[in-house]
């Protein structure tokens, strides 16, 4: 287990360094926009990356409600934390980017906003979390954590029409919008090195809230050993 | 008559009858949606035309908050005695106290637009453009919307610390696109600039989803130890 | 007990078991360090009254909850009328709480007609009879919330009891009563007891129980200490010290 994580840890670096190359170095300067261009390799990554993460936390939730299985509870709680991190650094990185180009911090366009309102939602679910008392709160944070995912096409939806005047996606959008190959080539390096990272953060938050749920049953294994454990409240 | 839906009306008369008695959750309501009313009305001076575009969001801003008063109260009756426990040892399915519950909510709300709505209107000089049958169509979906969710996530908080503060962390994010179709539908209906049958539809979709989720769930939650 | 119904093969259960109202195995409950019920196993046998005594935060009560279903235990087995799932058989369940688990803003017999259809009884008679048998007037119009302690109990012991459970689980039913109103409550017990009821009982007072109670237990710390014959009035043990011992293996813990 430990050397594995080693090898993922040190892949994970090269991958970053490498991607840090391509974005910087590599990729050519974009024509209108300048440098600053350059902050779309980590501001689409770690979008991207924050969706996994949030579609990870969905199947987690429903798979705890089937199966009851802890870890399954530990991947969930894992992911949305992780995902809200990703998602902050969107949530950062658009204004900074917004500002030189567009010539203002913010702008309620659909994606930026569903964005803000995903942020809103999980960090409602981590906050659930943290307030619910006893053990039930692994199934209340389940049955939340569903309707926080379900909400999200919702949310898009609904903005869009809100917004029908938002910047067309850079992506697949229009004739005009087209990317350069080696800009492409850099984009998905650091998309592939974001999930790669957020893979590694999941890995050692996850062994942290094992050894947590395993303190939490040990504690509770030593109680029922011990004669006089009902003092102990 | 189903056992769920015979149940569900007797759990919503109960919830009637228990508010009728106290009128704990009506009385509060009330008076918090007249104070976000007047002062709202402090933050600007409206005209009429103004008035007609921001009047959505205020109205449907006053509810959302008052409506917060009663969902705490629904199920803040069932701890006292822990009565809950009654209902949890019993055959009774769960579903038909959520949906005896939300039907109880819904008419609590209801009752309160109905009484403030006037008030709005006379505050703000209020008069709808486009056709006011649809600002019913609007409310009911939109009423719906936030008390199907809001009796679950009242459930949901009622073993957390706080509950009461929890219970609006968590019902208005997941809410934003139901806050967003009532006002902006209500809005398209008093300005009559546009059609409320976008917003009228995102409505019926986020109703039908949610409602259908919480019944999924609600069960699990009841039960839930 | 339904023949037909298979035994739940688990583990190790024992298919002889579950030959009774209710089998425990190795059943504990730990709320975060503290220890509620500690590896209990127990047998209780069909149409006989259970008196449990012991002190406070022995566990008699979460005894209680996690028979009716209402609390999960952390590791073991719960039997109860020959299901493991206690949603089936809790049409079969009467409980009595602590707590009235009545609504205060409702008059008893509006609150008995609610809770009647929560189990499908629709006979306004068998309401008033059920008012009328815990020693109530049916057509009391005042608020369970105006009621005495006394009366409220026994409005308690009405609601559940309401459906003709034939497991009655009972958190000192004597408490707040009037030596009169707990020699009439502890009448009907016993009645109820032998027309095939199962009953678990607790109580602080042996007294009131001697009478009726067919076998009797003492828990301290979330064990079972000890399990007599009937009732020894003067009987305050000093047994404590019988807790049960871990197994080897260790429980499993479910968290």
């Amino acid at each position: 287990m430990k050397s594995s994580f080693l090898i993922y840890a040190l892949v994970t670096l090269a991958l970053l360094s490498y991607a840090l190359y391509q974005g910087m170095v590599a990729a050519p300067t974009e024509r209108t926009m300048g440098e600053i261009q350059r902050i779309f390799y980590y501001h689409v990554p770690s979008a991207w990356t924050a969706f996994l993460c949030f579609i990870a936390n969905f199947v987690a939730s429903i798979t705890y409600l089937v199966r009851r299985n802890p870890k399954a509870d530990a991947i969930a709680v894992t992911t949305a934390e992780v995902g809200v991190v990703f998602t902050t650094v969107v949530l950062i990185t658009g204004p900074l980017w917004a500002k030189p180009v567009w010539g203002i911090w913010w702008t309620w366009d659909a994606r930026l906003t569903t964005t803000l309102v995903l942020w809103l939602i999980y960090v409602s679910y981590l906050m659930f979390r943290r307030f619910s008392t006893g053990q039930q709160t692994a199934t209340l944070a389940a049955a939340l954590a569903i309707f926080g995912f379900i909400d999200v096409p919702i949310v898009y939806m609904s903005i869009r029409w809100w917004r029908t005047q938002h910047p067309k996606p850079v992506i697949a959008g229009g004739a005009g919008s087209g990317i350069d190959p080696e800009m492409w080539s850099a984009l998905l390096w650091n998309l592939a090195a974001f999930v790669a990272f957020a893979g590694l953060l999941i890995w050692v938050r996850y062994r942290l809230e094992r050894t947590r749920q395993q303190i939490d049953e040990m504690h509770a294994l030593r109680a029922l050993a011990s004669t006089e454990g009902t003092l102990t409240r | 008559m189903s056992r769920t839906a015979t149940l569900t009306i007797s759990n919503l008369a109960k919830d009637l009858r228990l508010e009728w008695r106290s009128k704990d959750a009506l009385n509060a309501m009330l008076f918090f949606a007249l104070l976000v009313a007047v002062i709202f009305s402090f933050s600007f001076d409206p005209t009429a035309e103004e008035s007609r575009r921001i009047a959505g969001g205020l109205i449907w801003v006053a509810f959302l908050f008052a409506a917060i008063v009663a969902l705490n109260q629904a199920w803040a009756r069932e701890l006292r005695n822990q009565v809950l426990d009654a209902y949890r040892v019993s055959p009774g399915p769960a579903n038909a106290l959520f949906l005896g519950k939300a039907l109880g909510n819904f008419v609590f709300i209801s009752v309160i637009e109905l009484l403030l709505a006037p008030l709005f209107v006379i505050f703000y000089n209020l008069r709808s453009i486009g056709p006011a049958y649809q600002l019913v169509i609007v409310a009911v979906l939109g009423t719906w919307a936030l008390v199907a969710n809001g009796t679950f996530f009242a459930a949901l908080s009622l073993r957390t610390r706080s509950r009461e503060v929890m219970l609006p962390l968590l019902l208005f994010p997941i809410s934003i696109p139901a806050l967003l179709g009532m006002v902006e539908g209500t809005t398209a209906i008093l300005t009559g600039e546009s059609s409320p049958r976008l917003w009228i539809n995102l409505l019926l979709v986020y109703d039908v989803v949610f409602t259908t989720v919480c019944l999924l769930l609600f069960e699990t939650v009841l039960h839930a130890e | 007990m339904d023949p037909t119904e298979p035994p739940h093969l688990s583990g190790e259960h024992n298919p002889a078991l579950s030959n009774a109202a209710i089998v425990l195995e190795n059943v504990s409950k730990v709320f975060g360090r503290f220890v509620a019920l500690r590896e209990v196993t127990a047998r209780f046998e069909y149409g006989r009254l259970y008196a449990i005594f012991g002190p406070n935060g022995a566990g008699k009560s979460t005894l209680l909850r996690v028979v009716c279903g209402l609390a999960r235990p952390t590791s073991g087995t719960v039997t109860v009328i020959g299901h493991s799932d206690l949603r089936e058989v809790a049409g079969k369940l009467g409980y009595m709480a602590h707590a009235s688990l009545l609504y205060d803003e409702m008059s008893g017999i509006e609150n008995l007609r609610y809770f009647a259809g929560l189990y499908e009884i629709r006979d306004q008679e068998r309401l008033r009879q059920a008012i009328i048998t815990v020693g109530l007037d049916p057509d009391l119009p005042r608020r369970v919330g105006e009621y005495s302690q006394g009366m409220r109990q026994r409005l308690s012991l009405a609601r559940a009891t309401l459906h003709d459970p034939d497991l009655l689980l009972l958190d000192e039913p004597f408490a707040n009563l009037d030596p009169e109103s707990s020699r009439a409550m502890s009448r009907l017990l016993g009645q109820m007891r032998d027309r095939g009821k199962t009953i678990l009982l607790v109580t602080h007072q042996p007294a009131h129980v001697a009478d009726i109670a067919d076998e009797s237990l003492w828990m301290t710390a979330g064990a079972i200490a000890a399990w007599n014959r009937g009732v020894a009035v003067a009987d305050s043990p000093s047994r404590s010290g019988l807790a049960c011992k871990v197994s080897a293996g260790g429980p499993r813990v479910r968290l």
